[in-house]
């Protein structure tokens, strides 16, 4: 009590002890250390990815499909044309598939199922499908469409794979945007008198819509990167195939395919298709949220 | 049901002379509810208002959270085309006895209503009923303004006739902007928002937006308005703005508006009610509530002595 402080008179009591400046500068000094840490692989990543991959980015790497013909000219291995025709294709039906379904699901969830039991079990199981590995939603497919039809590798069989890993992360992030509407809107909506399906149609979900996009973005991300679920469902091949029911290549796959090879523009062509993934990844991501905040301002 | 020819007082009109109306109002498949409204007689204003409004009458209402009894058995008469305010202290059941007459209540998880809510004289808990054309019938202002965040002006007071279940058939255009003109003049807005029609709802003041939420509630054309503390999160001049345009809406609707405010009650309400811990206390002319009233409590409470 009688220890002297460093300011005197009436502003004494008002005085910041220097301990507790001491824990103030540490605390600051470790979540600031904590920030630089989490950046640095993110940085190298994307230093990285571009150091590497836009070397080979040319007009013809984007339009000619790989050759196969890997041992001897760098030259002749050619691009990734059928993986990013292959990567959109499978990756939009299982857009197709797992969208619609789980914003109907987390619609469900939150407007009808509450917290009632079976509400409960739907959530239960959600939570235990997002912590499965991409790998064995792979196998599931091999198993019944593949191995259980006796049938053979085909694009729309990974859309299903992927649609499964998408879903529970669909249902999950619709749930907690729609968990943030007021009840207060609904309530005025119910109050004019509108059935339920139309408050749910005309007002909750336009008003869900831009937080929505960021979930359905983030499925789509993990979903397009995908290698394992896409190994035994859709296979891979050379050349382009815009037939979902045939072998596909895709992004992912070329690039596993590629960067085990010994051969250095192979490996690449690995880079080129990574730095490839990424920036459609990025335009999906640009296209949408300005999709998203015209119709809010419509 | 034919228009009621004889037109008497609103006030003074036999419940026989309008049996009918609230069972046409809100029972399903109505036809077009338009002609099924007679033409009001002139009021004591001598303005010819196009629409009235329909009584109210709560019979041993009850409205249960799960278990908790929260209003513990309610007779009470609303008159129509009169205003009148529920006061009491908060947590009394207020706001959910007003919420069991358009069936709001009900929406809450694990919450359900008992007893009767006769609509002139039709119950609006009857099983044949459709809910969605009570809530029609039976409009609600809340607490918050809560304009529809994605909407403009113009489409924020069009959604009730849009929402509609049977919104859409045969509604012109110009019928539509006819509409939410007329809403927006009675809720004292058209003069502000003619030129901001499309502007987004949520951008205006807190007053307007609580306007525009009564003249959303107006545009479906119900007979009761009920309002839940309208005023409580506006300053004092859009208050008055409020309490001016409840004055105007009695002629053409009944109202039921909960209050904190006891001045407000006072200034803004025909008749008043009381209540205590679920249940109704005494109800009278707003005169005599504040100033001699029959019970004590309700004399402590509007003294300030509790509450």
């Amino acid at each position: 009590m009688s220890a002297p402080t460093p300011m005197s008179g009436q502003f004494a009591r008002f005085a910041v002890s220097p301990a507790r400046r001491r824990k103030d500068k540490l605390a600051r000094a470790a979540i600031t250390a904590c920030t630089v840490i989490a950046l640095i692989p993110l940085g190298l990543v994307v230093y990285y990815l571009l150091s590497k991959g836009l070397g080979s980015w040319s007009w013809s790497f984007l339009s000619t499909d790989p050759t196969g013909n890997t041992f001897f000219k760098a030259s002749s291995i050619g691009g990734i044309k059928s993986a990013i025709l292959g990567t959109v294709e499978i990756v939009a039906l299982a857009s197709a598939i797992a969208i619609p379904i789980g914003i109907g699901v987390a619609v469900w969830l939150v407007e009808y199922g509450r917290a009632s039991g079976f509400a409960k079990v739907v959530r239960f199981f959600v939570d235990v499908l997002t912590g499965v590995p991409s790998i064995v939603f792979g196998l599931f497919i091999y198993i019944v469409l593949i191995v259980g039809t006796g049938s053979s590798y085909a694009g729309y069989k990974g859309s299903f794979a992927l649609a499964l890993l998408m879903l529970p992360v669909v249902i999950r992030s619709a749930e907690v945007i729609l968990l943030l509407i007021p009840d207060a809107l609904r309530e005025s909506a119910l109050a004019l008198g509108a059935p339920r399906w139309r408050v749910i149609f005309s007002i909750v979900l336009p008003t869900a819509l831009p937080g929505m996009v960021t979930g359905v973005l983030l499925a789509i991300a993990r979903a397009a990167g995908e290698t394992a679920p896409l190994l035994f469902t859709a296979a891979a091949t050379d050349k382009t195939n815009l037939n979902l029911g045939q072998f596909m290549n895709s992004l992912p796959v070329q690039i596993y395919k590629d960067v085990t090879s010994p051969t250095t523009a192979v490996v690449n062509r690995a880079w080129g298709a990574a730095l490839t993934l990424v920036a459609m990844i990025l335009l999906l991501n640009l296209i949408a949220r300005l999709i998203s905040r015209r119709s809010r301002l419509a | 049901m034919t228009p009621d020819g004889t037109s008497p007082q609103v006030a003074d009109m036999e419940p026989e002379s309008r049996t009918g109306l609230g069972r046409e109002r809100i029972a399903p498949q109505t036809g077009a509810p338009a002609d099924a409204h007679p033409v009001a007689p002139a009021d004591a204003a001598g303005t010819v208002e196009t629409k009235q409004g329909l009584s109210v009458t709560l019979e041993q209402l009850k409205a249960f959270y799960g278990d908790a009894e929260q209003v513990k058995g309610i007779d009470l008469d609303f008159r129509a085309n009169e205003v009148t305010a529920i006061i009491g202290p908060s947590g009394c059941g207020k706001s959910t006895m007003v919420r069991c007459i358009n069936r709001m209540h009900e929406e809450i998880p694990g919450a359900h209503a008992e007893g009767r809510v006769l609509l002139d004289d039709a119950d609006v808990y009857d099983p044949s009923v459709d809910v969605v054309a009570v809530r029609r019938a039976i409009g609600m202002v809340f607490q918050k303004p809560n304009p529809f965040p994605t909407m403009s002006v113009f489409d924020n007071v069009a959604a009730g006739l849009r929402l509609g279940s049977g919104g859409r058939g045969g509604r012109g255009k110009a019928d539509l902007h006819a509409k939410v003109e007329g809403a927006l003049r009675a809720a004292g807005l058209w003069d502000e928002m003619s030129d901001r029609l499309s502007e987004p709802g949520a951008g205006l003041s807190g007053g307007q937006q609580q306007r525009l939420c009564i003249a959303r509630s107006l545009a479906v054309e119900p007979e009761v308005i009920l309002m839940d503390e309208p005023c409580s999160a506006l300053d004092p001049i859009a208050t008055l703005k409020i309490e001016e345009l409840i004055d105007e809406l009695k002629k053409r609707v009944t109202i039921v508006i909960v209050t904190h405010n006891m001045q407000q009650a006072a200034r803004v309400a025909d008749r008043t009610a009381f209540m205590l811990s679920g249940e109704l206390v005494e109800v009278g002319p707003t005169q005599e509530i504040f100033t001699k009233p029959n019970d004590s409590r309700t004399e402590e409470y509007v003294t300030g002595k509790f509450g």
